[in-house]
């Protein structure tokens, strides 16, 4: 009894000691700023100065780099992840907001949101590689888990456009509701999920028929539906729950991938934007633009557990790998 | 004389490139005013295509939407004067195969248009005029409504000061009638949101010219003395929608006090220094187009040609009937870079929309008002609300 209450102690102290410190860096729209976050410490460990407003940010495949979206500087920066400090550029084209990489890691696709575009991007030249033309005001990015669909969302045509990487045209484009922010397919790749900011919708789509087969509404108890804005999606690894950003409604959704049901509804930062999980998947950190902070939310509870103060208008977030 | 004729600065333009073959064209008309309005501020005159301008980047708007569902989207302009017969123009475009009309045109000549346009089942978009008779008593079946209504705006300019606690105003008005108009509106607000108007004074429109060479001295020795010896206020509201003297009275006061209204701080759907909620990119998309900067009335066009195609791109129809079905249902929604949705009243037709409260330089809020609660919503505190209508869609 006492021996296994021992072992039990040693047992979690050893795990709590192990949590590694993983890496998060968050991009400040407003103060030109990324914060850097240490997943142990909770606390900013560096602010790196980059190009104006930054917004999408990502790491590359190799972990070499940490790639920021500028968009007032038509830019994309690259942080040296050894350095902590902007080392390069890529050139992305007008007012990059978002982007995505080719599952090989060599290609970027980036929205750019001033010019009906998605521009190419050859990662290891640091040139463009030519461009996708979409709807109006190009936004969300995502890359199918074969690779062989890119998804890009258009915030004022409504639409999610399928476009194949090696064609580099647009092959389908779906109505979804009013200015759609971002999209994320399921880990299995058998469902494409798309957030209608304005809308208030997250449309479920079927990324073979090519349809939206269900859309999830969403109501927060003595809250209108006005300021329920969804943005970020993340989708845990095992597929099973999906976490989406509600904006300035200041809570995280949490929905059954199976059942397409709420379930939960976490009560975070002020204008809640983008998300990362740590790469254990234990925590979620969620971007608070009004609040300039971080929430961390423990996965498995479901709770909120920690607030990190960050620059101002925090966005997105980029998560190291280890 | 001849009244065929009688539509003077003809302009019929073709917006779009040819429709996609087999696809589906939607023709849409706008009729707008030749004449504007001249502004006491010179960097105010409105453009000759003021209006017309925010159409037609919807339609391209629309068409970059169209092209991945083989829709395409054209615009025709009739600019109508004073005199002229706006059922002849109605005709006209009816006549072209259009059911669809966006309208810039004062009060009394929409009207006209809307009740000759019934026979013909044309669908109208009133981005113009802010009359609230047109959503109350002379409000049509046929007319939705882009532009903000006077009530709205004097709305959300009371919201804000009575949240500034600027519950004193001094009101100035015009001598015109559209002055008189807006003045009816900020009475109603004040009243509505607590604000107290301490006196009213008449700034009487005497004539002569704006652009004069030493005119300037006049108006700052003009001013102090038409503003002083008032009661204690907090704020001089000025209503003169027709361009009088609003602009002369900011620092111009016999006593230091803000001016709000139709100077200083003014209530509106849109403001070129916008650049919230995603408004930068229609800014740097419509300044790229036409080089100059997107005005309100820009705005409300193109919200109602954003409209239209938001609605065609889901009903895949043309049809004027099908078109406004969809647009008073619970599905449709406009996205306008106001940071919410925008729908449309069903009492009145009107667009629910957030006022911006611009000083010419920046937007300095968005009402809306924090603490400005409404059971169904938020936006249904700026204007006529459902309980108060006085409107009989037929």
């Amino acid at each position: 009894m006492w021996l296994r209450f021992i072992l039990g102690i040693a047992l979690a102290l050893l795990l709590g000691g192990q949590a590694s410190a993983y890496r998060a860096y968050v991009a400040n729209e407003r103060s030109n700023t990324v914060s850097l976050i240490d997943t142990d410490s909770w606390k900013v460990v560096k602010t790196i100065e980059v190009g104006q407003r930054p917004r999408g940010i990502a790491y590359t495949k190799d972990q070499k780099y940490v790639l920021v979206a500028c968009g007032d500087d038509d830019t994309i920066q690259m942080i040296d992840t050894s350095t902590n400090t902007v080392s390069g550029t890529l050139p992305s084209g007008p007012d990059p907001e978002f982007f995505t990489a080719s599952p090989d890691g060599k290609f970027l696709y980036v929205a750019n949101e001033n010019d009906n575009t998605v521009t190419i991007i050859d990662i290891a030249r640091r040139a463009q590689n030519g461009a996708v033309q979409v709807g109006v005001e190009p936004e969300g990015m995502a890359m199918s888990p074969d690779g062989k669909i890119l998804i890009n969302t258009s915030e004022t045509t409504n639409m999610a456009h399928f476009i194949d990487p090696a064609k580099r045209e647009v092959v389908a484009s779906v109505l979804v509701d009013q200015r759609p922010r971002f999209a994320a397919f399921t880990p299995d790749g058998s469902e494409l999920w798309v957030s209608s900011e304005v809308g208030g919708t997250v449309s479920v789509i079927d990324p073979v028929k090519r349809v939206v087969k269900q859309k999830i509404e969403f109501a927060i108890a003595g809250m209108r539906p006005d300021p329920i804005q969804p943005v970020g999606i993340n989708i845990t690894s095992d597929g099973k729950l999906a976490f989406i950003a509600l904006g300035p409604a200041n809570h995280v959704a949490v929905v059954d991938v199976k059942t397409h049901k709420v379930i939960k509804y976490l009560l975070v930062g002020e204008r809640v934007w983008h998300m990362a999980f740590t790469p254990d998947g234990k925590y979620l950190l969620t971007a608070n633009g009004v609040s300039n902070d971080v929430s961390v939310i423990d996965v498995a509870a479901l709770k909120v557990v920690n607030t990190v103060q960050v620059g101002e208008l925090p966005w997105g977030i980029a998560m190291s790998d280890h | 004389m001849l009244r065929g004729f009688c539509i003077a600065a003809f302009l019929l333009i073709a917006m779009s490139a040819a429709p996609a073959a087999n696809g589906l064209n939607v023709k849409i008309g706008y009729l707008g005013r030749a004449d504007k309005t001249e502004t006491i501020s010179l960097i105010e005159m409105p453009a000759a295509n003021d209006g017309a301008a925010g159409a037609e980047l919807a339609i391209d708007d629309n068409d970059t939407t169209g092209k991945f569902l083989n829709q395409s989207f054209s615009l025709q302009e009739l600019l109508l004067k004073d005199q002229d017969d706006p059922a002849a123009a109605v005709q006209k475009l009816a006549g072209n195969g259009i059911s669809l009309i966006v309208t810039d045109l004062p009060a009394a000549m929409l009207l006209k248009a809307a009740d000759a346009g019934r026979q013909h089942g044309v669908f109208f978009f009133n981005a113009g005029a802010t009359d609230d008779r047109l959503r109350q008593e002379d409000c049509r079946a046929n007319v939705i409504h882009t532009a903000p209504s006077r009530a709205m705006l004097a709305d959300g300019l009371a919201q804000y000061l009575v949240w500034k606690h600027w519950t004193h105003w001094l009101l100035v008005v015009g001598s015109h009638a559209p002055d008189k108009l807006f003045a009816d509106a900020l009475r109603r607000s004040a009243k509505r949101f607590g604000a107290q108007i301490v006196q009213e004074r008449e700034f009487k429109d005497t004539g002569g010219a704006r652009r004069t060479d030493s005119g300037l001295v006049q108006i700052q020795s003009q001013i102090p003395l038409f503003t002083q010896s008032a009661p204690d206020y907090d704020v001089l509201v000025a209503a003169d929608e027709s361009q009088v003297f609003a602009d002369y009275m900011p620092y111009r006061t016999s006593q230091p006090r803000p001016v709000a209204g139709s100077a200083g701080l003014e209530p509106t759907t849109w403001d070129p220094a916008f650049d919230q909620w995603g408004a930068i990119q229609l800014q740097s998309r419509f300044e790229k187009k036409f080089s100059r900067w997107m005005t309100a009335l820009d705005m409300q066009a193109w919200m109602a040609v954003r409209m239209v195609g938001e609605a065609v791109s889901h009903v895949n129809s043309d049809d004027a009937k099908a078109v406004l079905k969809y647009m008073e249902g619970p599905d449709f929604a406009l996205a306008a870079f106001k940071g919410r949705k925008l729908t449309v009243r069903d009492w009145d037709l009107q667009l629910r929309q957030p006022i911006l409260l611009a000083d010419g330089r920046t937007v300095v809020s968005v009402s809306p008002q924090q603490g400005f609660l409404h059971q169904y919503s938020e936006l249904d505190t700026l204007g006529i609300d459902r309980p108060e209508t006085k409107c009989k869609l037929k």
